[in-house]
């Protein structure tokens, strides 16, 4: 037997069950809720009780976006607040191609 | 005369191929130039299918798309499509393997490495969205089973759930994008395990703490009580069991318990909970 | 004589009111208001997840409203064998929410195991013909029911087409039993991108089968050589011209359920309902219309 499964023994579940019944039955009040957070991280929930997700259309579109045409291959939006690996070296790119435009060539339009 | 499935064959293979030429049954309209490879007429197919495509896989996957921006977003969901074109007409179900591809496709992998668990994490949501309804089971139900034989009970998880391990913070990463945090609430050297659970109607998104990732690894595995907490006490040393299974319980991700294996079940010992 | 045209009209529990798209941004305003709309339709494909927000919205609608729905992924037009597992899908849809009215398209949309998010256009020929009359009657033996077939909206023509678009639907109703979706606004569009007459074609309409019209807004465009392109958009108001035209095909349809369909830029919930009042009064003025006018029999094709 490993050295965890001696923290886990039957009767230590047991007591950690029972201790767990008993303190859900007592959190509903808004002080116990608030330590609930606490111990059991964030919840982020009802925010987004309309997320349909994609809808089926039987529709058109005038927007015109199907050639894959050159564009830019640096992301632009939200992510720069969060650099990755800054300190490595392998996702730094050379400093004459930073921020540059490189077209994505296998998808380019035939004509 | 083409057949029709000659005819729809070669729309197909056109439709995503803007290099195919159009089929040769398509009329032309009268003044325009028979030489071109196809016409605008045409386009409009092309156009319609892509981007209905992107702009589904720009609703499932929101917080990619406000990570990267529109335009990276609409450029690297094109590229998808012509990788991975839908497989079924249920919008909801395209980009199953969409986390795969920004997980190898060079420009996102090398750029933002954390994109391919988010996208992961969103799809797991829209999932979760569509998932089969059910009641999350009460915790006092673990108070009904025989206490000597509560370390071998197993639980079925809500049918709603996903576990999403990440060496990422995938959680904040995906709130933050949506405005349920500030990005400088984002820590970015904290990885996440992100629980995604729909006890009712809304998807919830939940932050693990840490074992919780292991022990709810372990109880989706199949595995008894005991076995779930070993898991997590391997991952965290001071690992407790009781305010894991509290909190757990609390979110409503489990649905039900099953009594321990028969040989190790007495008369009237463990009643069977939940679904 | 108009009176015994209205009663040979598909029967079907769907009043002869205006109607409009149901979309989930409007759940909770439609269930707190109760509005008078005539009746509401669905794309089917949206409700064949498991469970969640849109079977608990749409299964309280229901209890309150009438129901049309529309698939948009089956594919009827395709060459290929129809996908008995969506087939399926759409029965638990109509098993569960039994609709009065069930609609898909003359369209396809799936090629080997590829689905285009579109409707694609088929070439009218002999060949089509038994393929579509094959699978609508595969759809309405495995239903247990009738459908309706909406006419397309094109935006180009195929040289191997041999049959008119009316008459390839009126003889697909007579084959099969099903009845047809007239959509207004695709005939305006079909009609201005293939450059024939919209009146011509609804003249032409097999009105006797319709059991439902559809009405949308288009977004004009230009094609290579500058012709005008109307794109079915579904995205804006029903445009004036297909306003006249419907109130056209009203003098030969008599009193028929419609649909304002609106998918992409889905409004507030006023701005729809207001566009949903007024079909309803296109629709009742041409009732009063006709009535006193029933010489508009004689324009029959």
């Amino acid at each position: 037997m490993s050295k965890t499964s001696k923290a886990f023994t039957a009767a230590s579940i047991a007591g950690a069950v029972a201790l767990a019944v008993t303190a859900a039955s007592t959190i509903a009040t808004p002080a116990h809720a608030q330590a609930k957070e606490k111990c059991y991280g964030i919840s982020l929930a009802g925010q987004n009780d309309c997320a349909a997700g994609p809808g089926t259309t039987c529709a058109g579109t005038s927007t015109v976006d199907y050639q894959g045409n050159a564009w830019t291959l640096v992301p632009q939006g939200y992510c720069a607040k969060y650099g990755v690996d800054k300190a490595n070296a392998e996702f730094d790119l050379p400093g004459d191609r930073v921020g540059s435009l490189e077209p994505l060539d296998r998808d380019l339009p035939s004509s | 005369m083409p057949s029709l499935s000659q005819t729809q064959g070669s729309f197909a293979r056109a439709l995503l191929d803007p290099s195919d030429p159009a089929p040769q049954d398509v009329r032309r309209p009268a003044g325009a130039d028979a030489t071109a490879p196809q016409t605008r007429r045409f386009d409009i197919y092309r156009n319609n299918v892509a981007v209905a495509a992107i702009d589904a896989l720009g609703e499932t996957f929101p917080a990619v798309r406000a990570l990267v921006g529109e335009e990276f977003f609409r450029a690297t969901a094109r590229a998808y499509l012509t990788q991975s074109p839908p497989r079924s007409p249920l919008l909801f179900r395209y980009g199953a393997t969409f986390g795969d591809f920004l997980q190898t496709f060079p420009p996102a992998a090398r750029s933002v490495p954390y994109l391919a668990d988010v996208a992961r994490f969103e799809f797991a949501r829209l999932q979760a969205f569509h998932a089969p309804d059910a009641a999350p089971l009460s915790i006092a139900a673990l108070g009904e089973i025989d206490p000597a034989r509560v370390a071998s009970v197993t639980f079925s998880v809500h049918p709603s759930v996903s576990l999403s391990r990440s060496g990422y913070p995938v959680v904040s990463l995906w709130a933050a994008s949506t405005g349920l945090m500030t990005s400088d609430q984002v820590d970015m050297g904290r990885a996440e395990d992100g629980l995604v659970v729909r006890p009712h109607l809304q998807v919830d998104s939940h932050i693990l703490p840490p074992g919780g990732g292991p022990f709810l690894a372990a109880l989706i595995a199949g595995k008894n009580l005991a076995t779930a907490a070993e898991a997590g006490g391997a991952a965290v040393p001071d690992f407790d069991l009781s305010t894991h299974l509290a909190g757990l319980f609390e979110t409503g991700a489990i649905a039900g318990v099953l009594p321990p294996p028969a040989d190790s079940v007495q008369p009237n010992a463990a009643p069977r909970a939940g679904l | 004589m108009h009176q015994a045209k209205t009663m040979d009209h598909i029967a079907s529990g769907m009043p002869p009111r205006a109607g409009v798209s149901l979309k989930p941004q409007h759940y909770h305003e439609i269930l707190e208001k109760g509005p008078d709309v005539g009746w509401f339709e669905v794309h089917a494909e949206n409700y064949m997840g498991a469970g969640g927000a849109p079977h608990h919205y749409l299964s309280q609608i229901r209890e309150i409203y009438p129901l049309s729905v529309h698939g948009v992924g089956l594919s009827i037009g395709a060459a290929q064998p129809l996908d008995e597992d969506h087939l399926a899908r759409l029965k638990a849809v109509t098993d569960r929410y039994q609709p009065e009215l069930v609609s898909e398209h003359l369209a396809w949309s799936t090629h080997q195991d590829t689905y285009f998010p579109d409707l694609l256009p088929v070439p009218y020929s002999e060949e089509t013909f038994q393929r579509v009359a094959d699978h609508i009657d595969q759809v309405q033996e495995f239903l247990g029911r009738r459908i309706l077939l909406e006419n397309p909206a094109s935006y180009l023509a195929f040289e191997s087409s041999t049959i008119g678009e009316t008459e390839f639907l009126s003889r697909l109703a007579k084959t099969t039993g099903c009845g047809l979706l007239l959509d207004v606004n695709n005939v305006m569009v079909s009609a201005t991108n293939l450059g024939y007459a919209p009146e011509a074609y609804i003249d032409a309409f097999p009105v006797d089968h319709v059991g439902e019209v559809h009405l949308a807004g288009h977004a004009p465009d230009r094609d290579e050589t500058g012709a005008e392109v109307l794109i079915d958009a579904h995205d804006r108001q029903v445009a004036d011209c297909v306003w006249a035209l419907y109130r056209r095909a009203l003098g030969r349809l008599g009193p028929v359920p419609n649909l304002i369909e609106w998918d992409v830029d889905v409004p507030a919930w006023a701005t729809l309902f207001a566009e949903g009042q007024a079909a309803q009064r296109v629709m009742d003025e041409a009732a009063r219309t006709t009535d006193a006018e029933p010489v508009l029999e004689a324009r029959r094709a």
